[in-house]
């Protein structure tokens, strides 16, 4: 018998109130757990993947699909572009470094990506097993995608068209498996790189089967055709982006010059990815402003059926006070009636928010290849913890008050 | 032993009480009979100090309650004074076990379940130790609370109205239980009430 054993009776005393005052708290909290979760989760898995990167040169089209596809590889490419103009524009000593990026099949939803050494180098990705891809033909695939689809070195696949992992197989050339990198948590774990010439080769094989297809059927062009495509494949080869880093802030002045002077586009991460920040922004602000409003709820309702439950138990505590309780100790037992609520509220609040934490996950991981999946309480969380002990202790507190003026001989004679 | 002083209180300047000076010794019982409206639950509520009287004073096992602060006002009732309702009252979302550990609790004295069980078994309750009080008759949570009453085994027990609500049957139970009890402590016990069916049981009376 003890204070917090008879709070812990009254609450179970009134299932259904302590149920919804419990229920309000957890569902405050999780909300806002799940959206710091979240929060952190993407601005690391951002940030990270954007490190180094000041400009990206791609396709015209929209500047924050260019971005999403190339940094982030989430979104369609916006299309192609020669290479040779994205080399003659790179040839600037403002720029540091350009890596050649070319993508647009897949092998089992993972894309696979044409580029060099400087890609690996830039996400300080390091080779766990294997070598790096060299070769035509070659590739090295990131650690997820060893882990999602069983790919060992040696092994051989071929890639399909498209990002979806529902495009038609090229069936001619087969990628080689070399090597596979160490996890780096950056983009890396989820492509498949290969040498830029790949891309290229198997597009040619692509096109010619494509093209023989069609023979019978468009005899008249058929030279015509044929030469065409030879023509394209060795002449005007194409890529789908750049990443580019400076020498010094003064290279964003070359974006403006692209974007004006030239059939390309050049975005800015820096400033594509804090417009999408701030319009995502506008709906976690919601959502947390949300939260805080539920959980203000949840104090309300702690308030309320403590007021009525302490109307009925007023000749309890009169009781417990003639009985030699002290009112102190009274207001503590009330005080932790709202306190373990809250503290409830606190736990399944946490729990809940991991586990949408772990849902959302794969759901992203599924669509995204992306994975967020760190359960750790956030040092914000504590903070939510105390908001929520505040609101539980004052809820208490206004109708526990009572107790100091409570005349426990007339509460008693009144009966 | 208890043994009040000239005692008088008032609600109001019209509403004045003096009482009877009263002397109950261990072992002994005192019936205070009064009707309605004569302030039988206000000589009760000061005995227990539960209200301070205007002017005399009350004295239970040689400590003068008037004189002392209200804190220990508090304490010396919880170990010194059981105090039985008119109607029993109780932590309801609480079991009768924990109910009776209640007393011990709030009187900061240890908690001793085989008194309670062992009052339970002679007041004729230990089937319900478990369970609320509420699901229980009135008789038996009008023994619930002298059991209550006499578990810290207090120098004096007072009774307000203890068999008002209770039939023949139930009444007389209680009555002797109540003397029982008090007897077995050796306490001093005070009953107050208008119920003129415990007229016969008292030897010892005060009319209000």
């Amino acid at each position: 018998m003890n204070l917090l054993k008879i709070s812990w009776a009254n609450l179970k005393d009134k299932p259904l109130s302590s149920f919804l005052s419990g229920l309000l708290m957890t569902l405050g909290i999780t909300i806002i757990s799940l959206l710091l979760l979240l929060n952190k989760q993407l601005d690391e898995q951002f940030s990270r993947n954007v490190k180094g990167i000041d400009m990206v040169l791609g396709a015209k089209g929209s500047p924050l699909q260019l971005i999403l596809s190339s940094i982030y590889q989430i979104d369609a490419p916006t299309g192609n572009i020669p290479l040779e103009e994205a080399e003659r524009l790179t040839r600037n000593p403002m720029i540091k470094t350009a890596i050649p990026l070319s993508m647009g099949d897949s092998y089992q939803t993972f894309r696979i990506v044409g580029t060099d050494k400087k890609y690996v180098d830039h996400f300080e990705a390091t080779v766990g097993q294997g070598t790096l891809f060299q070769k035509e033909l070659e590739a090295t695939i990131g650690a997820r995608v060893a882990e999602v689809t069983g790919l060992k070195i040696g092994d051989t696949f071929s890639g399909s068209h498209g990002l979806d992992g529902e495009g038609e197989e090229h069936g001619q050339a087969q990628y080689k498996v070399v090597g596979v990198f160490n996890p780096s948590n950056t983009v890396i774990d989820q492509l498949i790189l290969t040498p830029l010439s790949s891309v290229w080769a198997i597009h040619a094989h692509h096109d010619e089967h494509e093209s023989e297809s069609v023979e019978d059927l468009e005899e008249d062009h058929d030279h015509e055709h044929e030469h065409d495509h030879e023509h394209e494949a060795e002449e005007a080869r194409e890529i789908t982006s750049m990443l580019i880093k400076f020498r010094n802030p003064m290279g964003m002045m070359i974006a403006r010059g692209i974007n004006n002077n030239s059939k390309l586009q050049a975005a800015l991460p820096s400033i594509e990815i804090n417009r999408l920040f701030s319009l995502l922004g506008i709906g976690v602000d919601t959502l947390r402003g949300l939260a805080v409003a539920i959980m203000l709820i949840a104090g309300i309702s702690v308030f309320v059926s403590l007021y009525n439950s302490l109307k009925e138990r007023r000749y309890e505590m009169a009781l417990m006070l003639s009985m030699g309780a002290r009112r102190t100790q009274l207001f503590g037992m009330l005080l932790l009636e709202g306190l373990v609520l809250s503290l409830i509220g606190f736990v399944l609040g946490l729990i809940l928010s991991r586990i949408g934490l772990l849902l959302f996950s794969m759901q992203a991981e599924q669509n995204f290849h992306y994975s967020l999946n760190d359960i750790s309480i956030l040092p914000e969380e504590w903070l939510v913890l105390g908001v929520a002990v505040l609101i539980g202790i004052l809820a208490a507190a206004l109708p526990a008050l009572g107790v100091y003026r409570m005349n426990i001989s007339r509460t008693l004679a009144e009966e | 032993m208890l043994q009040s002083h000239q005692l008088t209180f008032s609600y109001s300047p019209t509403k004045r009480f003096s009482f009877p000076d009263i002397r109950c010794n261990d072992r002994e019982a005192v019936l205070i009979l009064g009707n309605s409206g004569t302030g039988k639950t206000t000589f009760l509520h000061l005995l227990a100090l539960l209200l301070r009287p205007e002017s005399g004073s009350i004295t239970i096992d040689q400590t003068d309650l008037t004189q002392l602060s209200p804190a220990k006002t508090a304490s010396f009732r919880a170990a010194h004074v059981g105090i039985i309702y008119q109607r029993p009252h109780f932590v309801s979302s609480l079991s009768v076990m924990d109910n009776l550990l209640m007393a011990n609790y709030l009187a900061d004295k240890p908690q001793d379940k085989d008194r309670a069980r062992e009052l339970a078994t002679h007041l004729g309750f230990a089937d319900h130790l478990n369970k609320k009080t509420n699901q229980m008759s009135q008789g038996e949570q009008q023994r619930v609370s002298i059991a209550r009453a006499v578990m810290n085994k207090p120098g004096v027990i007072l009774a307000d109205e203890p068999t008002s609500s209770l039939d023949d049957v139930n009444c007389a139970r209680v009555v002797a239980l109540l003397r029982e009890q008090s007897e077995q402590i050796g306490a001093s016990l005070i009953v107050v009430t208008h119920d003129q069916r415990l007229k016969d049981e008292f030897s010892n009376q005060v009319i209000l």
